[in-house]
């Protein structure tokens, strides 16, 4: 039987990656510590205790709704780079869901898509530049090569948190030419990209969450 | 006419220093401060953004200004969600020429495209700015270029012109600089001040400044077109008269 997704099921979901993101919080602000200014744990934590609260009041009927109010939600609260990245990539995955009830590996994937589209646009980033680009890119790849071979929204998102997390990693000998690891040139490079990183993160605690009902 | 600034900063001091500097030389125009986080820390708020943006709109359109990456970002998403008849441009440009620039383009009436222009032609990036009759406005604001005396006025023909004492005690610092530029604004005339050889647009604050003229010293005013009689007429008064010092 092929597994979807509800907006229910998307709430657990995010209530999840709520939980991770607030667990792994000082990790984030270590990265972050190392080549930018030590407050993506702390940005990254208030934004999503907000999305928690936010997507335990009800209203949100569709997948696409409850991604919306995380978009907005972390545009408002997160006050970092990474409150107009996720934002924007939360927002971009709402919209490419439209308003069905219930997404397929093949919408997840779409979204994947979607929101990688829109954190390039709004951080001006490629590959290689040392940003959450590095692991959401191949997180799309991937998660569009499972659902071209049938999978469902587990395999998808379990493909997408695994290249993710071997994105992450790839960001380490880089040299950072975005965002305020870039000021650093050269001495950017044997860190891990705290972006990338959280990306990681986000991605591999959804999969969990998916694979887990 | 009178198009609105907002200042987005990671640090609310940065914002409302820079607001504060700006509305000196700009003092009808509507300058709204949106530095730090959400918490009050250090970063960017969409809401303080969104809410700044409203408040500097007095329906002429509002030019944003930012200093680091997430700055642009947030700045670039209020614009993105503004429903009309809002309109707001997010400007590449140097915070604080850039701010300077655009303030005095809007006291001199720019409208939103001249004052876009203007903080553009600050940083230099004249290939950002799209061509248009208030080009030559916003150029002249950012005061970008100065011309050998000569090389202009071959082109324009005979100017009306005078010496002109600086008889305050700073020169064409900026106060006095701002003075001169909006002292002009209003005029139908082409005015230029040429000073140890180097020529700037009068209506440029960043271009008068740069001519480095101290109290005491000599400028050369020059004007062309319908009004530059009064135009040199209103400089030397301003002169005579200290600027207000
Ligand atoms: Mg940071």
């Amino acid at each position: 039987m092929s597994v979807t997704c509800t907006a229910e099921d998307l709430v657990v979901a995010l209530r999840a990656v709520s939980a991770a993101v607030v667990d792994h919080g000082d990790e984030l602000t270590e990265l972050d510590r190392a080549i930018g200014d030590a407050d993506h744990g702390e940005n990254m934590r208030r934004g999503f205790l907000a999305v928690a609260a936010k997507v335990d009041s009800p209203g949100q009927t569709t997948p696409a709704a409850v991604l919306k109010a995380v978009g907005t939600t972390l545009i408002s609260t997160v006050g970092g780079a990474s409150g107009p990245l996720y934002g924007t990539a939360f927002l971009r995955a709402a919209t490419s869901l439209a308003d069905v009830s219930e997404v397929d590996g093949v919408a997840v994937a779409a979204a994947l898509r979607a929101a990688l589209g829109g954190v390039v646009a709004r951080g001006r980033a490629e590959v290689g530049d040392k940003t959450m680009v590095d692991a959401l890119a191949p997180a799309a790849d991937a998660a569009a090569t499972a659902a071209e071979g049938g999978g469902d929204v587990p395999a998808v998102l379990a493909a997408a948190a695994e290249a993710a997390e071997r994105g992450a990693e790839s960001t380490k000998p880089l040299v950072a030419r975005k965002g305020r690891a870039s000021y650093l040139g050269e001495r950017s490079a044997g860190h891990l990209d705290p972006g990338a990183r959280s990306t990681a993160l986000v991605l591999r605690a959804l999969a969990t969450a998916a694979g887990a009902r | 006419m009178t198009v609105g600034l907002v200042l987005v900063s990671h640090s609310a001091k940065i914002a409302e220093g820079l607001a504060e500097l700006a509305a000196q030389m700009a003092p009808d125009v509507p300058v709204l401060p949106a530095g730090g986080g959400p918490d009050g820390d250090l970063g960017t708020d969409y809401d303080a953004v969104a809410t700044a943006v409203d408040r500097a709109d007095r329906g002429d359109g509002v030019v944003l200004l930012y200093d680091l990456g997430s700055a642009q970002m947030t700045a670039e998403l209020v614009v993105e969600g503004l429903s009309a008849p809002r309109r707001a441009h997010v400007v590449e440009a140097p915070l604080v020429e850039g701010a300077v620039a655009a303030a005095v383009a809007a006291q001199g009436g720019a409208d939103l495209d001249g004052v876009v222009a203007a903080a553009a032609m600050a940083a230099g990036t004249a290939g950002e700015v799209a061509g248009g009759p208030d080009q030559e406005f916003a150029a002249g604001a950012a005061g970008m270029s100065t011309l050998p005396p000569s090389a202009g006025a071959a082109e324009r023909g005979p100017a009306v012109s005078a010496n002109v004492v600086l008889r305050n005690e700073v020169g064409l610092h900026a106060r006095p600089a701002a003075l001169l530029a909006r002292s002009i604004a209003d005029l139908d005339a082409e005015v230029v001040v040429e000073y140890a050889g180097t020529e700037a647009d009068a209506r440029s604050v960043l271009g008068l400044m740069g001519l480095n003229a101290r109290g005491g010293d000599t400028v050369v005013v020059r004007a062309w077109g319908a009004q530059a009689e009064e135009a040199v007429r209103r400089v030397r008064d301003l002169a005579d008269r200290h600027f207000d010092e």
